[in-house]
């Protein structure tokens, strides 16, 4: 049995398939590759493939990474990314591929935060982006409620910054870091709200997960 | 008409806004996308039901993998969209359009929908409407797409034969690509609409209704049907039907989103000699053809390499009348067991065998074990022509219990004709008598499941002269059930007769009927199938404003010389047969399966030239070897 770290990106109609459903279309890129997953035990076996961190529905991810076990020891890690390569569906695409340790922690427990850059149209002024971004970081909390219940978006947010540079057809792009992993995950379309802006119209990346060493 | 480009760039301003977005963007492995500007017809294929239930549908499946092997043609899909994306389309005033290209419906030639059930009418009159498109025939024009239909609820095209401008009638596989040709010709030679109608109408299985006209009586059933054009084809109609099944697709479009069936889908066989009278498939899709095992065992392999599905379906009206049933399920097991699939094979005949031929498929006793007894006394089995004794039930039941599944579904139907309170009754009894021959084996883990739904006569079956049992009738049946089926382990479910009137009123309707839907899709009708969409008051206004009293459709004695709204359509099997069927369940006289004794049901002269030029087990009627009448009669003359 091997293990296996694949960093992937995930877009194009992707973008509108939700967390589980990405499971999935791994698990039958790996069934099309014929490369047999390592099952866990027990009575409704399933196959030992981990996220790293869930991407919410909407968000096209630039890097990701999803691990699995392979009952294989003969092939190596490049042969398996040219494997892959051909099985993948149109919206992800593999961007690097290695061998880990049976015995390393798992990403899920490494990871501390993510980043991620919102498209946002041009209706709105930079000075008046920059006055809201500038009010948000200086707040101390900032109360929201999800799903019922209430809780502080403040302190989940590291790093809040409107990059310089305009893109293509004007659109502003906001960089964020935000809290992620086990503890607290702080949601981007979340920040976009309290900033006033319309997350449903934003268009979201997540340009990476930070691991903690 | 709005563009391509600017429907995508519209639509990325709503999707997030929506329910699973994932339904309305296309982009999935396997999907078609050829240059819009490469072709000469571009076919949209439309399924008006969600994208989650229209999805895995194989009919569309099939017609998709031909179409698109044609150098000169596109096929894209679309299904509807569901009412949080119907209401932001509306206001963004986005058309209906084509997952692959966006390009909008009206762009396309020819626009099919796929009618496997009646309640889907509502749905196709909503999406020619987000496209734009006139709903009625006669108002549209040469400039607007082609709009036809197919599937088994077209068998009686009438009650949409205002919107349609024909109708395919039986198997698709062959008769679509005449119908793209005849219309690739219309279009190279600028002729009016009248002169494509006029060219499908010859093509054998198509039904081009706006040249027909009913005519009826007094009394509001049908006189006779007028031909309204010399040089339009003659009637009836006769099905078309592929001598052999074509090879299964195996390029299965796989679905970034979770759907009703995620799962490589092979047809094992064609057609049922089973001969139930209630059963309308049973009837439209005569002869039986199967499939060899080692092209399905092949199938699906190649299906499982592109598309890496974790399930395998098996699919027939009757899998354990499949002749090498046991060598399929040997080869099947043999070849696929270790790989963590899941193998359904459904629709298994209630004995002993059909728990091995599934034991054999699982590994493990995943999900449950489906059986259909439909009634529950001998007197109803022998109207229906479904004999199985109840001990048969208690002992494979007992079977199925004892080697490791705790789940047991039965399906029953009510409202059969001439059904008693008893043989209500006795589906309660039966059932617990079942539970407890689980319990015996396996104690408090043993559940039973009851599937009670409401018989509907349909067209083209022994049944289609019999009243529908009245509501009232239906509602205390279902009360009798209701209170004496509970307990633990036992689960009943049953269908609103709501739902059934709407099906009866459809499934039996005329020309007239049309005028019912277009208005009931006015007062908002839609999702008829969908507990929490469908409006039965909408329905019953329709019905007022058209004139037309639902009772006629629904609780009417139809007498055995009247003229069926659906009589031009033949589907081989002779009314004759189905009279002598109909009197033989009245007299409670059973039909033994086909395959052992032909019955002359018809299908075998309708199609005796295909027969004789295919020979073989394939086909499950006769051998046909003297030379036909027709050709004796050729020969003399000449």
């Amino acid at each position: 049995m091997i293990r296996i770290q694949i960093y992937y990106s995930k877009g194009g109609a992707f973008r509108y398939t939700g967390n589980l459903d990405v499971h999935k279309a791994w698990e039958r890129i790996f069934r099309r590759a014929n490369l047999s997953l390592a099952y866990s035990q027990g009575f409704h076996p399933q196959p030992r493939l981990n996220q790293a961190n869930p991407l919410p529905l909407g968000i096209t991810g630039r890097n990701e990474l999803i691990e699995v076990w392979i009952n294989n020891n003969q092939i190596n890690h490049e042969e398996i990314r040219s494997t892959l390569e051909k099985s993948l569906p149109p919206g992800i695409t593999i961007n690097a591929i290695e061998e880990v340790p049976l015995n390393a922690p798992s990403p899920q427990t490494r990871v501390i935060a993510a980043d991620y850059v919102a498209e946002i149209s041009p209706a709105i002024a930079a000075v008046q982006l920059k006055d809201r971004i500038q009010t948000l970081l200086q707040s101390e909390s900032l109360i929201r409620e999800r799903r019922g219940k209430k809780y502080d978006l403040r302190p989940l947010v590291y790093n809040l910054e409107l990059e310089n540079s305009i893109r293509q057809a004007g659109n502003h792009r906001i960089f964020m870091r935000l809290a992620a992993g086990q503890q607290a995950t702080g949601r981007p379309d979340e920040v976009l709200t309290a900033l006033g802006l319309d997350p449903f119209s934003a268009y979201i990346e997540r340009t990476g997960i930070v691991f903690r060493e | 008409m709005l563009s391509a480009m600017e429907i995508q760039a519209r639509l990325e301003q709503i999707l997030l806004r929506v329910e699973k977005p994932g339904r309305y963007v296309g982009g999935e492995l396997n999907q078609v996308i050829k240059p819009w500007e490469s072709v000469k017809t571009r076919v949209a294929l439309v399924f008006p039901d969600l994208y989650d239930i229209g999805l895995p549908n194989l009919g569309l499946a099939i017609l998709y993998d031909i179409l698109n092997k044609q150098k000169d043609v596109l096929a894209e899909r679309a299904y509807a969209p569901w009412v949080d994306m119907e209401t932001l389309l509306r206001e963004n005033e986005i058309p209906l359009y084509a997952l692959e290209s966006k390009q909008p419906l009206a762009a396309f030639d020819i626009i099919g929908f796929s009618l496997p059930y009646e309640t889907l009418y509502t749905n196709t009159l909503n999406i020619l409407d987000l496209s734009s498109i006139p709903l009625k025939a006669v108002e549209r024009q040469k400039s607007h797409p082609l709009i036809i239909a197919g599937g088994h609820a077209a068998f009686n095209p009438e009650p949409m034969a205002d919107f349609m401008d024909a109708f395919v009638i039986g198997e698709a596989e062959d008769v679509i690509l005449e119908i793209v040709h005849a219309h690739q010709q219309w279009k190279a030679a600028h002729l009016q609409k009248e002169k494509l109608l006029m060219a499908l109408s010859k093509i054998s299985g198509v039904y081009v209704p706006s040249f027909y006209r009913p005519v009826y009586k007094l009394d509001g059933t049908i006189s006779h049907i007028e031909r309204r054009n010399d040089e339009s084809g003659s009637l009836p109609v006769t099905k078309r039907i592929v001598p052999r099944l074509p090879l299964p697709p195996t390029n299965f479009i796989v679905p970034n989103i979770d759907v009703v069936h995620n799962r490589v889908a092979i047809e094992i066989m064609r057609g049922c000699t089973r001969g139930c009278r209630f059963c309308h498939a049973g009837m439209i899709t005569r002869p039986v053809r199967e499939r060899p095992v080692a092209e399905i065992v092949a199938s699906i392999e190649t299906a499982l390499r592109n598309t890496g599905y974790e399930e395998i379906a098996l699919l027939s009206l009757s899998s354990s009348d499949y002749s090498q049933i046991t060598e399929l399920v040997s080869a099947v097991s043999e070849r696929f067991s270790s790989q963590h699939l899941t193998i359904s094979l459904p629709s298994l005949r209630i004995d002993t065998v059909s728990v091995d031929l599934l034991e054999k498929l699982k590994g493990r006793r995943s999900g449950g074990f489906t059986l259909a007894p439909e009634a529950a006394t001998d007197r109803m089995r022998n109207t229906i022509n479904k004999p199985i004794s109840a001990e048969q039930l208690l002992e494979t039941a007992r079977e199925i219990y004892r080697r490791g599944w705790t789940n047991l579904k039965l399906y029953f139907m009510i409202g059969h004709p001439t059904e008693t309170l008893e043989d209500v009754q006795a589906i309660a009894d039966l059932c617990k008598a079942v539970l407890a021959e689980g319990r015996k084996q396996i104690g408090r883990r043993a559940n039973l499941h009851a599937g009670v739904s409401t018989f509907v006569p349909k067209p083209h079956t022994p049944f289609q002269w019999v009243p529908c049992d009245e509501m009232e009738n239906i509602e205390a049946k279902q009360v009798l059930l209701r209170k004496t089926m509970t307990g633990p382990g036992l689960k009943l479910t049953w269908t609103d007769p709501r739902d059934t009137q709407l099906e009866a009123w459809l499934s039996r309707g005329d020309r007239r009927i049309g005028e019912v839907i277009y208005r009931a899709w006015q007062l908002g009708a839609k999702f008829d199938a969908w507990q929490d969409q469908f409006r039965f008051e909408a329905w019953q206004y329709a019905f007022l404003q058209a004139g037309l009293d639902p009772a006629f459709y629904t609780y009417r004695h139809r007498t055995l010389d009247e003229v069926f709204p659906w009589d031009h359509i033949n589907i081989g099997v002779k009314k004759q047969y189905l009279i002598e069927e109909f009197r033989r369940s009245e007299a409670g006289v059973l039909r033994a399966d086909c395959r052992e004794n032909c019955y002359a049901c018809g299908i075998l002269p309708v199609f005796t030239e295909m027969r004789r030029a295919f020979p073989g087990r394939a086909w499950k009627c006769p051998e046909v070897r003297s030379p036909s009448r027709k050709t004796i009669l050729e020969t003399a003359a000449s």
